[in-house]
């Protein structure tokens, strides 16, 4: 009976190895992946254990945490949640994180790489590990300036630094409490959630800045202008056909401008003119003259086609592929398939103010770890130069016009003893849809310090383009103004 | 007949004191595991200390004195490894305890009862238990008598649970008593009485089932009217499956009846016989829960289900147990969190079934390898036993015994780690329960009784009665 006693014994140390590799495994092989899956509370609970390090904006700390008496100890708080929501994000442990809070996580929870030594001293010495802190680039006054002039209006507004790419203003409405979010009720974060989610048409969790693309309408007449001025053939004072009605090519219909006829005294204006009165069937001459290529590649030059601020949820802007003539005609004038986030705008405007060089936007300025020493510090990045910069000051020009001229649809914007740069638009989406307001400015013209775009999604006040101007030109011009301290 | 003389001319060293030194060494690490529990998630050191370590103590030093009186030739590693994992079990729970009230605390609620004490007094049962059967059961082929009874006894308790009114349905299975506000799970004691019957069976009819066969492709099986045992120790499974939703007890004791039919017969044909069976009984199981849809064996394809797709949302609520059981073993990782430093309470069950996760995460893979190989050399020992006890029951009980802890360690420590559908049994020692704790203690006894004959010298014949006629004569 022995040797069949034997066997069992090899066989059973057979099942001990395999137990024994098995937990080799999952406990060294595996673990690193179980650890980073999404529901993996124990990873949370440790972040919650520690103190979770600041966002800040300006010397104020618009995200902080604070030591609780319940079993996750930390609360993460936020200060101005209406101003701020959208970019710092929420720190729920229900339903993880978002913005600056999901993107800097490894700093702000003390488990960043570069934090290792610290975390190491940490230990001998037995002091609380904490987090480092994130400085946000914005402009308290600008985005205070940003919020109060949308109000209660669906919309957004970008406003960037046009020589660094800093956004100084970031602004979406409606907007929502991350406190709600980052409680440690599990039933009263659900409850919120689920009112911010679930059918709720206002779609407050969106940052309409970088996840919503609109139609640009006649703020994309500066791509369409850019491209035309960098073939060469065209200067601000080059006279273009500008009749009351075009005739789109291929098709029986016909293209009007917005006031049912001439934009200037005659049919035939310079391209300056044609900006400064928003003229739609002189932009589409234009484009069609210009081709589809053309303005997609100056599209893209300003950053079409491509992702910016990740962090925050940023989406690409689109100049569609593939356009017939009729098409391309409403394309030039942002209309058709062409789409464009407010920071795509927002950018397309500071790169005309930097001479035609537009910069990468950034959010996060600096990043400082516990005690205080700088672990990173953002540094300005050029994406392309859009247009030479003789096209750029040409465009500058024009822009000016916009605002200063006899006709321009800009005036609203203007600033005393300051230039202001600036285009209105007015995107029509669906006929039973009142159109989406626009407007886009810079300042100062001749040393710009803040580029802003501006959208509205109801401009109920009318469907003309004077209303870009009347509803988010205004907006804008507090913008500016916070910025250069007038 | 007079009392049979040790023969003095063999010295067998008894290794006693060995024995007493590793339990002191167990007793330490299982009281300083405690106090570390008690620093690290509540801040200071639990008064509790010195009245649990003087218990668990106490409750050894007897163990360990009856054992020097009573099988003072038994195997003296048995005994501390039992110690250490039983002592380690209770800092665990108390540990789990811990945080349970903290937590109560920390939202408001009331406070909810710790379970560490009442499981030092299941173990002082154990221990009550193991010193019974030390002291009743003075020779292990004394059970053999008792072969019918103890099929019975088994039987009768696999019952027990499905009276009504006495068991208590538990996360799908029925497998639970409830007497006199206390739950008790008599398989865990039918485990005893069903080796002790496998033993007593297998002893008598071994050569019935091992001589006659027949050949097929270099495996000897057995004949077809041989059958029957293993067809019924199959059905008795299937039942238990299908009745007690009990998939953990069923592969046990089929298991073990497999390897006991094997060793008794010694021949391999019965571990393809068995292992047929079982492949087919749970190839039908999954199929007549998938395809046909009955509902006695949905909880069978749900395991398995959770098992091949663990991650997949489809079966995310089957799997939960199993995932979060698979989060702390990856948060542990290599060296563990320390005792009281990870977050093991997030894993359901885990004063029980999923005791294992809570050593890998809080003492990591070095302390789940550690605890695998303390019941590695149980299970040695136990076979050890075997090699040299020379009675064939005994051998066949101290086998049973061996394989009884191995397959039960396999299959919860397997199923915890995913490396085979998890199936609902206690971790022999660690886990929370009482009927597990002593019939595991009395296992113990029965182990360190069979190995005391084993290993105690040879004796001298007994003085030859005045009628008798035969001449003993003694081989060495």
């Amino acid at each position: 009976m022995n040797r069949p006693i034997r066997r069992i014994a090899v066989g059973f140390m057979v099942l001990f190895c395999a137990l024994l590799a098995n937990a080799n495994y999952i406990q060294v092989f595996q673990a690193p992946e179980l650890n980073a899956r999404d529901g993996n509370r124990r990873v949370t609970l440790d972040e919650y254990a520690r103190q979770r390090g600041p966002i800040l904006v300006g010397g104020t700390q618009v995200a902080y945490s604070v030591k609780t008496n319940d079993n996750l100890i930390y609360l993460r708080k936020y200060r101005s949640p209406e101003l701020y929501g959208h970019l710092t994000g929420y720190y729920s442990y229900i339903y993880g994180r978002s913005g600056i809070e999901s993107d800097q996580n490894s700093v702000l929870s003390g488990t960043d790489d570069r934090l290792f030594v610290r975390r190491i001293v940490d230990l001998i010495t037995n002091r609380q590990p904490q987090g480092g802190s994130v400085q946000l680039t914005i402009n308290p006054d600008a985005q205070r300036a940003a919020l109060k002039g949308l109000g209660d209006k669906r919309g957004s507004v970008v406003a960037i630094e046009p020589s660094t790419g800093k956004v100084l203003a970031m602004v979406s409405q409606p907007s929502y409490d991350p406190n709600k979010l980052s409680s440690h009720d599990s039933a009263s974060i659900t409850e919120a959630w689920k009112e911010l989610t679930q059918n709720n048409p206002a779609e407050p969790m969106q940052n309409r800045a970088t996840q919503r693309r609109y139609p640009p309408g006649s703020t994309f007449k500066l791509v369409t202008s850019a491209a035309a001025l960098s073939t060469g053939r065209y200067r601000p004072d080059t006279v273009v056909p500008a009749p009351a009605v075009l005739d789109l090519p291929q098709t029986s219909r016909t293209m009007n401008n917005w006031q049912d006829g001439l934009c200037g005294s005659s049919a035939q204006i310079t391209l300056s003119e044609a900006l400064a009165t928003s003229c739609n069937t002189a932009y589409a001459d234009l484009g069609l003259k210009l081709g589809d290529k053309a303005l997609r590649d100056q599209a893209e030059k300003f950053g079409f086609g491509t992702k910016f601020l990740p962090e925050l949820g940023g989406v690409s802007s689109v100049f569609p592929d593939e356009l017939d003539k009729p098409q391309t005609a409403l394309s030039s004038i942002g209309q058709y398939d062409v789409a464009a986030t407010p920071l795509q705008m927002a950018m397309v405007t500071a790169g005309i103010a930097n001479g035609g060089k537009v910069m990468k936007p950034y959010i996060v300025g600096k990043v400082n770890g516990p005690d205080l020493q700088p672990l990173e510090i953002t540094e300005p990045e050029v994406v392309s130069q859009a247009v030479s910069s003789s096209v750029a000051s040409q465009l500058t020009q024009m822009m000016v016009d916009v605002v200063e001229g006899p006709n321009g649809t800009g005036k609203p914007v203007k600033i005393d003893g300051v230039q202001v740069a600036g285009k209105t638009g007015t995107a029509q989406t669906t006929p039973d849809r009142p159109p989406f307001a626009w407007f886009v400015s810079f300042a100062p013209a001749d040393n710009p310090k803040v580029a802003v775009a501006v959208v509205i999604e109801r401009a109920d006040v009318g469907r003309n383009e004077i209303s870009g101007g009347k509803l988010a030109a205004p907006i804008a011009k507090d913008v500016m103004e916070a910025v250069i301290g007038k | 007949m007079s009392e049979a003389q040790p023969n003095p001319a063999v010295q067998v060293r008894k290794r006693r004191g060995a024995e007493l030194v590793l339990i002191v060494v167990a007793l330490a690490v299982a009281v300083g595991a405690y106090a570390i529990v008690g620093i690290t998630v509540t801040g200071k050191l639990s008064q509790q200390v010195l009245s649990y370590g003087a218990g668990l103590a106490i409750l050894v030093g007897i163990a360990h004195v009856i054992v020097r009186i009573m099988t003072p030739y038994a195997d003296p590693l048995l005994l501390p490894c039992v110690v250490f994992l039983n002592g380690l079990g209770l800092a665990l729970i108390h540990r789990l305890d811990l945080t349970k009230i903290e937590n109560a605390r920390a939202n408001g609620e009331s406070l909810p009862r710790a379970d560490a004490p009442l499981q030092l007094t299941w173990t002082a049962v154990g221990v009550a238990a193991f010193i019974l059967v030390l002291l009743v059961i003075r020779d292990h082929r004394r059970l053999q008598r008792a072969t019918y009874t103890a099929l019975f006894a088994g039987v009768g308790l696999l019952l027990l649970p499905l009276v009504p009114g006495l068991g208590v349905r538990f996360q799908g299975a029925q497998i639970w008593i409830r007497f006199a506000g206390l739950s008790f799970q008599p398989g865990e004691i039918a485990k005893v009485c069903l080796i002790v019957f496998f033993a007593g069976y297998l002893v008598v009819k071994k050569d019935a089932l091992a001589l006659a066969g027949r050949r097929f492709i270099g495996i000897d099986l057995p004949r077809g009217r041989d059958l029957g045992p293993i067809l019924s120790a199959w059905l008795i499974s299937l039942a238990i499956l299908v009745f007690q939703r009990d998939l953990g007890t069923a592969l046990l004791f089929f298991g073990a009846f497999v390897v006991l039919l094997y060793v008794s017969t010694e021949r391999p044909g019965w571990l393809f016989v068995g292992g047929g069976l079982f492949a087919g009984g749970a190839w039908f199981a999954y199929i007549a829960a998938t395809s046909l849809h009955i509902p006695q064996f949905s909880h069978i394809a749900n395991r398995i289900n959770a098992w091949l797709h663990p991650f997949d949302p489809q079966y995310r609520e089957g799997a939960y147990q199993i995932i979060q059981s698979l989060y702390g073993f990856a948060y542990g990782g290599l060296l563990g969190r320390g005792l009281g430093e990870g977050h093991p309470n997030l894993v359901p069950l885990a004063k029980s079934d999923f005791i294992i996760a809570a050593i890998g995460e809080e003492l990591g893979l070095t302390g789940l390898m550690a605890i695998l190989v303390l019941y590695g050399i149980i299970v040695e020992r136990g076979l050890r036993t075997a090699l040299v006890c020379r009675d064939h029951f005994g051998k066949l009980l101290a086998t049973g015994v061996a394989a009884v802890f191995a397959i039960q360690v396999f299959v919860v420590v397997g199923g915890v780690t995913k490396l085979i559908p998890l199936t609902g049994l206690t971790t022999p020692f660690l886990s929370y329960g009482g009927s597990s704790l002593v019939a595991n203690w009395a296992l113990v006894a029965l182990m360190l009784r069979i190995s005391d004959q084993a290993r105690r010298p040879a004796t001298l014949p007994a003085a030859p009665t005045e009628d008798a006629l035969t001449q003993v004569v003694v081989r060495r």
